[in-house]
């Protein structure tokens, strides 16, 4: 059976194909109860000039302003590439796909910085990014996901790494009217090695899903992930984290976690971890935790001299700080370091 | 003429048990005031309420600094004023740098106080020559608050945080806990050199050592909640050879 999916509902133009609460993996991210009708597909746009403090250092910027279907990034063997690629919706109430097919070749390294950013209220947009990987390739994926607070958006990605490749990928999303950011990983263990993580800054009533599976099919493959969110106001976080090792995947090293805070009543984090394991002899561990900021440290950096709003905004950007650490190219780290202080407010 | 630091029949509680019942208690500017006691007796409690931290209830007496009320303002305002606690047990905080935590520390209050923020250069400087004396390695500062370090480098910590925010009251509660004989030199040491005739300090302790090292002009008994018996330094060294036991039952 063809999942249901927001692409082959924009593709058929039929409302019954988008994901729903029934579907077990989209409870918390319903589709179908939200979209009364698939608006028109977007005409096409321009792309808008990107102040990201990256753009001169990138060796190449892409726009994809509302959607174009099929693009193509190749990196070919032993070639080292730092390239951004800017998702764009522009056009209110209209609805857009694109798609991204990334080929990183033996050897070679890939540093993508991708954008999803939504201009103009009530967009419908659907990025489906297919990525692989082979042997002694790497790649780092950052995300910076800047929805319109009424945009609906999702995007998907499929990787497959041969043995010996690397993949490291960092979210980074404000959320948007319902979000869901997907990544499933064809693992092959066989001194590939894998890193997840993200970071969700949630405020008003935006939503977003960071939803990942990883399926380790062979020997000593190791995985690591780290998530963690800030929710406020009437904010919805969700994440969803499955890590499957197959049967004869032995000595997977898979570690999983996943810490929300929660800083209004009404905001919400939905969190569903799960290890499913069919074989021996591997290490794999979750942990999760959702809480508020720790009083006696408020209290602390108060006495100082802070006052509340900036003992607050210090220890929840610290929080956070420590996903953002794991970045490893060095000028998106302290653009990612930025984008966190601008969205916490905390921006000196 | 007020003292610097002027408690009057203070009660508090801490989830509405009584802990300070009636204490009374003047620090001049110039001086260092020893409270010792037993445990239980309101010391930790004292310096929280002094302090403002929540949970810690004032139900009754006033305090003030300088003249001004100090339980009319929030912990930071307290702070810009110039109080300052070191902690019996101090926080760790992860992710923020002890100089990021000093440093936004030090601009708040200054805000608070209407002066200009500290420069980065003057404040690197001053950070760096504070640290060699009380023989912190400057390394440490860069790394998570506290986070990973020993009871004494902690400690430490408190008095260098200390020395970079220039408090006019300080409040040490129990910073002898935790700390060897060439610790607790070094902390005394830094704590000495912050004394002035426009300082004035309050040192909380149960036992007589630290008093050895930061000598006081005087030594006050709390117990059950309030101030049972006051002295010079020598009172200290009755306590240490006579022990707690008549304040208790005076106290009770």
């Amino acid at each position: 059976m063809v999942p249901m999916t927001l692409a082959s509902a924009i593709a058929t133009g039929d409302l019954a194909q988008l994901p729903s609460r029934r579907d077990e993996d989209w409870r918390w991210t319903d589709l179908r109860g939200l979209i009364r009708a698939l608006p028109p597909a977007s005409p096409q746009g321009r792309a808008w000039l990107w102040e990201n403090p990256l753009s001169g250092q990138l060796d190449m910027t892409v726009g994809t302003v509302n959607g174009r279907g099929h693009t193509d990034l190749d990196v070919a063997a032993g070639d080292e590439r730092f390239v951004g690629w800017r998702f764009m919706s522009a056009t209110p109430g209209t609805s857009n796909q694109a798609e991204l097919w990334v080929d990183v070749a033996a050897g070679a390294k890939l540093t993508l910085i991708e954008s999803y950013e939504g201009r103009g209220a009530g967009y419908l947009t659907d990025v489906a990014v297919n990525i692989k990987i082979a042997d002694g390739g790497s790649m780092e994926r950052i995300i910076f996901a800047e929805d319109d607070a009424e945009g609906i958006s999702v995007s998907t990605a499929d990787v497959t790494l041969a043995p010996g490749a690397s993949f490291a990928q960092t979210i980074l999303t404000s959320g948007a009217r319902r979000q869901r950011i997907e990544t499933r990983v064809t693992h092959p263990g066989q001194g590939a090695s894998v890193r997840l993580d993200g970071v969700y800054l949630l405020r008003d009533q935006r939503h977003a899903d960071l939803t990942t599976v990883v399926t380790h099919g062979g020997l000593e493959g190791t995985t690591t992930q780290l998530t963690k969110g800030v929710v406020r106001d009437q904010a919805r976080g969700v994440f969803q984290g499955r890590i499957v090792v197959e049967r004869g995947a032995d000595q997977t090293d898979a570690r999983m976690g996943h810490h929300a805070l929660i800083l209004s009543d009404r905001a919400e984090v939905d969190a569903k971890p799960e290890l499913l394991i069919f074989a021996d002899d591997v290490q794999c561990a979750h942990g999760n935790t959702i809480g508020a900021l720790d009083e006696s440290a408020i209290f602390y950096a108060r006495q100082r001299g802070m006052p509340q709003a900036v003992a607050r905004a210090m220890l929840t950007e610290a929080f956070v700080g420590e996903v953002v650490d794991r970045i490893e190219h060095e000028g998106a780290r302290d653009v990612a370091r930025a984008w966190v202080s601008a969205q916490l407010g905390t921006a000196t | 003429m007020t003292a610097m630091l002027s408690i009057t029949n203070l009660h508090a509680t801490v989830g509405d048990k009584p802990i300070l019942k009636g204490l009374t208690l003047d620090v001049p500017a110039g001086e260092v005031h020893a409270i010792m006691g037993p445990n239980g007796a309101g010391k930790s409690t004292l310096g929280y309420v002094l302090t403002g931290r929540p949970g810690y209830e004032v139900t009754g007496g006033s305090a003030t600094l300088d003249g001004q009320d100090l339980f009319a303002l929030a912990p930071d305002e307290r702070s810009a004023k110039g109080m300052f606690l070191s902690f019996q047990y101090p926080l760790e905080i992860p992710g923020v740098p002890a100089l990021t935590f000093i440093r936004t520390a030090l601009n708040a209050q200054r805000k608070a106080r209407g002066e200009d923020e500290i420069a980065a250069p003057a404040f690197l400087k001053m950070a760096r020559e504070k640290a060699a004396a009380l023989k912190i390695d400057f390394e440490m500062l860069k790394r998570g608050l506290n986070v990973g370090f020993s009871g004494g480098e902690k400690k430490r910590m408190e008095i260098f945080q200390m020395a970079m925010l220039e408090p006019r009251f300080l409040i040490l509660d129990e910073t002898d806990s935790g700390l060897d004989i060439d610790a607790l030199r070094i902390v005394s040491d830094g704590v000495n050199a912050m004394r002035s005739a426009e300082r004035a300090m309050l040192v909380i302790t149960h036992y007589q050592r630290l008093l050895d090292y930061i000598k006081p002009d005087r030594v006050h008994v709390l117990s059950g909640g309030k101030i049972v018996a006051s002295g010079g330094p020598e009172l200290a060294h009755q306590l240490e050879a006579e022990g707690y036991d008549k304040y208790v039952q005076v106290a009770a």
